[in-house]
Parts: structure tokens; C-alpha cells; sequence
């Protein structure tokens, strides 16, 4: 308690400055933890690392994984467990890749230009179907949510393998993979549209939620902390779509895609990537699920069940019926990244999303979200698993063991736990 | 006499086996403050629940103005005006105090979002009524200390136009002070024609708040009396032993000794 009172004294201007912005604190400490592992691993790979190629790589390697941590954001709070979202992920592959190799072509035609969206829509369906049923073992049966994913773990990895005789399917349809990731961008001009609308947006709000406290009358932030964030968000958005547009397709695919359309490709010409298709769909998720974390009554009432169950239960608030839709929406979640996930690879093989009910655990955990329920954020998870992503690709840049890449990574889980106790402890939070 | 503002008839609800509540009638008139007493497990709680609809009566009839209705869940008590501040202060510790002013019948924007701001705005209004020193509308209750915590609770309970008030020890967690605002609270809402149940350990308490009391022993009542008409140590008897004295009206559960009661 002391030490708490002595920090506070030595730097008040510090702390100050940051009660005026309102900022997260602690989500503030994780980007210093993100931005140190970085230039960690930059140094070691001689400045491999923080180059355009390998940021465009982090990012739609993480996409998949950071998709479905936004919903486990939710299981968790509501003091739950989903293990299953790596076999369901699987299942729900297996499924799209079926509908979209063998089904859809046989009524509509191969090549179809509707198939992509319905094999999509297909496997959705089928997720939200099976989260709504472990929900409801979960919320009307009373099975322990641990027990009724830990059966779904091995239940769906081989309802998956059922479905695929155990073979790899593929290829998937071309437009389909444009969701993977590196085989669908939207190209620099279109990036920066993106980017400023985003910026246009991200003011726009900032300046809506100002004027709304001011017509309350309720005390509103300096306008130089509005200014300085206005500042800092802008730079963010501009420099992430700065960095993807640097990273140029190589000469001999430009040549191909130009050939392709029948002309040739002008001497001197480079074209950057620009932002993924698969990272618009995060960034999609990312706010459709803040929003209704934070905007809607069942974002309310599922924090509300994580913080006192039985508090919400008086409140006239279904529980029950709670649990089936926040594992619902897990399911649904499950389905868009295994569309993500199939689509980078081409195929839906069948061992796609072992282990990821763990990174996605992961990932929400380091992202501040307690398991004691009641707790978390969609933005803290996404960077949870940008956070994991990077140490597993740096770890293997750096050319780390395997076994020792494991074993960090372990350690570095069970650790920021740990700080995360001793944070929350300090800060009474 | 007024039609009272609830009756509750012959209520009863077993738990395995236990009979809980055993063909329990109370009243409750408009203005009144009701006090019921017994020993811990006497089943008062569980009596006050079946009210408030956390639990569903096996037998019995409760009657609003003398109409019956049913009360099968929190909701249906709520849709009678009939709120509750429950012994654990059914607060949910992570979120402030204006989300828990408001869970369950949040404020929403046209369009169906959460509109916190109007529901803060709110929270400042009642608050500055009920507890002008309550500052902390950003911190999450669990911050707060307990007369605070009350206070969001009572707000609860005050800001939906309660007419039934449903208090389970509200002053058990608090200081003196904090005691006596919400003694001066009740006395407030009483004068505005509310009826209050007020289940409380504290015969002091009891004494200073109720005009009525009604005292439970093993799940049956014992008897119901006006404060006035009796004594401390009549109550005392009435919840230790329970014998009936002669200024109360006896329940089935009154013990009866050798000379007949009355």
C-alpha cells in the first residue's frame, strides 16, 4: 500500500496528464509491452522484424485467432469457458468447404459468383447452431460449461473429420480465398479511402461524445487532451495503412496479374498490398462487438451476469437464455474465422485450428479479460493475440527451438497474469 | 376498513422435505411500515421472496387492492410496482452506479442502444435527492462503501415509482449515520403512501420504523401486533419462545400454553 502512495508522489504531472486523457492504463501498459517485444525482436533479426512484409504477415496471421477472442471476451465475463472454438472452427471449415466444392457447384456451377457468400452464410449458420447448443446444455442443463466445451473439443474435430472422410478439400472457390488474407487487398488507393474514412469516423464520434456530456453538463476532458487524442488516433489509423501499402507485391505476381488482364506490366511499376480484406473483417468485428459490449442491453446484462449472477437473475435479467446467445455469437465468431482461416490456406484440412481454443484463451486473457468473470475488453483481446502472434513468429524469425517457443510462450501467459493480479491489486480496480 | 395493499393468504413453499413457509397470511396497508421478525431460518426471507418473485409459491394468493395476481418472477413483481433491496444488496460490483440503477430497464436511444448519458443524468438527480454526498458516478460500486451501496439500491427502488418497498436488513451493513439516513428515508417514502415490508434482527430498529410487526417462528406465524400495543420483551417472546402476548393477535404458529389464548 505504501509503495502505492510513494509512486504516487514521485510522478503526479505523469499521472495527471493521464487521468486527463482517460486513458486505459493498463491497456496503455500492454501497447508499451507490445512496442518493447517488438524492438526486442527487431534487434535480433537485424531489423527483420518491424518491415513492412513481416507487419502485413503478423497481421493476417493473427486475424483468425483475434476474431474469435472478441468472443471469447464475452464467454469469459460471464464467468465461462468455451475449449471447443478450435474443433468448431474445423467443423464449420470442413462444412463451407464441402457446400462450396461439391454442393453449390452442382445446383448453381462451378465458379458460381454467389458461392462464395453462401458457403460464408452456410457456415455461420452451422456455428451459431452449434453454440446455441452447448449454450443451452450450458444455461438450461447446468452441465459446466468446461464439461460440455471439453466434449465438444473431441466432438467437433471429428464431426469434421466425418464430414471430410478425413481428406483435405480444396481448392476452395477463388473468390472465397480473397478472405484469407495476402490473396485479397484492397490496393493503395483504396487503403487510403479506407483509412481516411476511418479517420473521418473516429473524429466524428470523439467530437458526437463531447457535445452529447457537454448537453448533460457533465464535466468533459480539456480540449488539449481531445486534441492530443484526435492527434494520436489519426497518426495510428494513417500509419498502419502507410506501413501495408510499403510492403509492394513482388515483380513476378504484378507480371502475372497484369498478363492475366491482358496487358503488360509498365517498366518500373511497384504496387503495394495495402490493407487485407481478412483485417477490414476484423476491424468489422472489432466494432460491431464493442458496440455491443458497450451500447447494447445484452452487452449489459453480460457483464452485469459476470459481475453477480444472482443480482442479475433479481433483476428480471433471463440468464439462461443469456448463455445460449453469448455462445452463440461465439459460434458465429468460430465461423467467420474459419472462413479466414480455410481461405489463407485454400484448403479446409483437417487438423485447421488445433490449438486455437488455447491461443484464443490466450489472447483474451493477456488481453485483461478475468476469468473471475465480469471483466474485459474486445480491444484488449485483439491485442492479446497480436501480442501472442508476435512473440510465436518473432520466437521462430529469431530461430528459437520449437520446444523452447512453447515454453515461452507458457511462461509468458501464466506471467502477465501475474502482473495483471499485482495491477489490479495496486489499483484497488 | 381500507382495502389493504397487499394481502398475502395462506402462502406456502416447501424445499425438499422442509417446510419453509407454512399457511402464512400478512397485510400491508398504503403508508404503513410492516416489521417482520423472527430467528434466522424462521422464514422471513423466504416469505418476502415469494413476494418479489425470486421464488414461486406452492400454495397461497396474494392480493394487490384486493385483486389477485401472480408472481412468478422478478419482472411480474416489478410490473406491480413492487421493488425489493435485498439483504446482500443485489448489486452487480463491477459496473457503476447508474448500470445498476438501471439493469434490467435500461434507457435506450431511439434507435435501441444504451443511452448511458441520459441514464448518468438521471442517476445525478435522484442521488442529489437521496445522498447529495455521492460522488463517484464513474467508479464501479464495488469502490463505494456500504452506505453508499445502499443508497444506489434504495435509488433503485425509489426512482421506479415503487409502491411496495421490500427491505431485507437494509441498515445491516451500515454505520450510524448511514443507519439514521436511511431511517429518515423511510419515514420520506412512508409519508409519500408507499406500504414497506422491513425484515430487520434489530428490535430498536423495529421499534423506531414499524407501525405493524408480524413475528415468524419455524416457517408458521406466530402473531402480528401493533408496535404500540406492545413491549421489547413481549417481542423477545414472541421470536424465542413463540408465545403470544395479550396486545397481539395470534397465528397458527403462536405456542399455546395450559390457559387458553384470548
Amino acid at each position: 500500500m505504501s509503495e502505492t502512495a510513494l509512486a504516487g508522489q514521485k510522478s503526479p504531472t505523469a499521472r495527471s496528464i493521464f487521468s486527463a486523457l482517460q486513458l486505459d492504463t493498463r491497456f496503455l501498459g500492454m501497447i508499451g509491452a507490445f512496442i518493447v517485444l517488438c524492438l526486442v525482436f527487431n534487434v535480433f533479426t537485424d531489423g527483420r522484424f518491424l518491415t513492412p512484409r513481416n507487419i502485413f504477415n503478423l497481421t493476417i496471421q493473427t486475424v483468425s485467432v483475434a476474431i474469435m477472442a472478441t468472443g471469447m471476451v464475452f464467454v469469459i465475463v460471464t464467468r465461462h469457458i468455451d475449449l471447443s472454438v478450435g474443433s468448431v472452427l474445423a467443423t464449420i471449415a470442413a462444412v463451407m468447404a464441402v457446400v462450396q466444392t461439391d454442393i453449390l457447384p452442382a445446383i448453381l456451377g462451378l465458379g458460381h459468383p454467389a458461392i462464395w457468400i453462401l458457403a460464408i452464410l452456410a457456415g455461420i449458420v452451422v456455428g451459431v447452431l452449434i453454440g446455441a447448443f452447448q449454450g443451452w446444455m450450458i444455461g438450461y442443463l447446468g452441465i459446466p460449461a468446461f464439461i460440455v466445451t471439453l466434449g465438444g473439443l473431441l466432438v467437433w474435430r471429428n464431426v469434421a473429420w466425418f464430414i471430410t472422410s478425413g481428406q483435405t478439400i480444396g481448392p476452395l472457390d477463388d473468390t472465397f480465398n480473397m478472405i484469407g488474407g495476402i490473396g485479397g487487398t484492397m490496393g493503395e488507393t483504396g487503403s487510403w479511402i479506407f483509412g481516411i474514412l476511418a479517420v473521418v469516423a473516429a473524429l466524428w464520434l470523439q467530437l458526437a461524445s463531447r457535445r452529447r456530456k457537454a448537453s448533460h453538463g457533465f464535466p468533459v476532458k480539456p480540449v488539449w487532451a481531445e486534441t492530443t487524442m484526435a492527434v494520436i488516433t489519426t497518426i495510428a489509423i494513417l500509419g498502419f495503412v502507410w506501413v501495408l501499402n510499403a510492403y509492394d507485391i513482388p515483380e513476378a505476381r504484378l507480371k502475372r496479374i497484369f498478363e492475366a488482364s491482358g496487358e503488360t506490366l509498365p517498366e518500373g511499376l511497384t504496387m503495394g498490398y495495402g490493407i487485407p480484406y481478412s483485417v477490414v473483417l476484423l476491424i468489422v468485428v472489432a466494432i460491431i462487438m464493442t458496440m455491443v459490449a458497450r451500447r447494447t442491453r445484452l452487452g449489459r446484462y453480460i457483464f452485469a451476469t459476470g459481475g453477480n449472477p444472482d443480482a442479475a437473475e433479481l433483476s428480471g435479467i433471463n440468464t439462461r437464455l443469456l448463455t445460449v446467445k453469448v455462445f452463440a455469437i461465439m459460434g458465429g465468431l468460430a465461423a467467420l474465422a474459419a472462413a479466414v482461416a480455410a481461405a489463407r490456406l485454400g484448403f479446409s484440412t483437417n487438423d485447421i485450428g488445433t490449438l486455437d481454443e488455447l491461443r484464443v484463451i490466450a489472447a483474451a486473457v493477456i488481453g485483461g479479460t478475468a476469468l473471475a468473470g465480469g471483466v474485459g475488453t474486445i480491444y484488449g483481446a485483439i491485442l492479446g493475440a497480436l501480442i501472442m502472434q508476435s512473440l510465436q513468429s518473432g520466437m521462430a524469425m529469431v530461430g528459437v527451438d520449437a520446444p523452447l517457443q512453447n515454453i515461452v510462450v507458457g511462461t509468458v501467459l501464466v506471467l502477465a497474469v501475474l502482473v495483471d493480479i499485482i495491477y489490479r491489486k495496486r489499483t484497488g480496480d | 376498513m381500507a382495502t389493504p395493499l397487499i394481502e398475502m393468504k395462506d402462502m406456502c413453499i416447501a424445499f425438499g422435505g422442509v417446510q419453509a413457509v407454512d399457511h402464512v397470511s400478512v397485510d400491508l396497508f398504503p403508508g404503513e411500515v410492516v416489521g417482520l421478525l423472527g430467528h434466522n431460518g424462521a422464514g422471513k426471507s423466504t416469505l418476502i421472496k415469494m413476494l418479489s418473485g425470486a421464488y414461486k409459491a406452492d400454495a397461497g394468493e396474494i392480493r394487490i387492492d384486493g385483486k389477485e395476481v401472480h408472481i412468478h418472477s422478478p419482472r411480474d413483481a416489478r410490473a406491480q410496482n413492487i421493488e425489493t433491496i435485498y439483504q446482500t444488496l443485489a448489486l452487480a460490483d463491477n459496473l457503476d452506479a447508474a448500470s445498476n440503477l438501471f439493469l434490467g430497464r435500461e434507457l435506450t436511444s431511439p434507435l435501441g442502444f444504451v443511452d448511458d448519458d441520459a441514464m448518468e443524468a438521471e442517476t445525478r438527480k435522484i442521488m442529489g435527492r437521496l445522498n447529495p454526498n455521492f460522488s463517484k458516478f464513474h467508479a464501479p460500486v464495488k469502490a463505494l462503501s456500504g452506505g453508499q451501496r445502499q443508497s444506489v439500491a434504495i435509488a433503485r427502488a425509489v426512482y421506479f415509482n415503487a409502491r411496495i418497498l421490500i427491505m431485507d436488513e437494509p441498515t445491516a451493513a451500515l454505520g450510524v449515520q448511514e443507519t439514521k439516513m436511511v431511517a429518515e428515508l423511510i419515514q420520506e417514502l412512508k409519508k409519500q403512501g408507499l406500504g414497506i415490508f422491513l425484515i430487520s434482527h434489530d428490535i430498536h430498529d423495529v421499534f423506531q420504523l414499524c407501525d405493524r410487526i408480524a413475528v415468524m417462528k419455524n416457517g408458521q406465524l406466530v402473531g402480528t401486533a401493533r408496535t404500540s400495543d406492545v413491549t421489547d420483551d413481549d417481542v423477545l417472546g414472541m421470536i424465542i419462545l413463540g408465545k403470544c402476548p395479550p396486545g397481539a393477535v395470534p397465528g397458527p404458529g403462536a405456542f399455546v400454553e395450559d390457559v387458553p389464548v384470548g
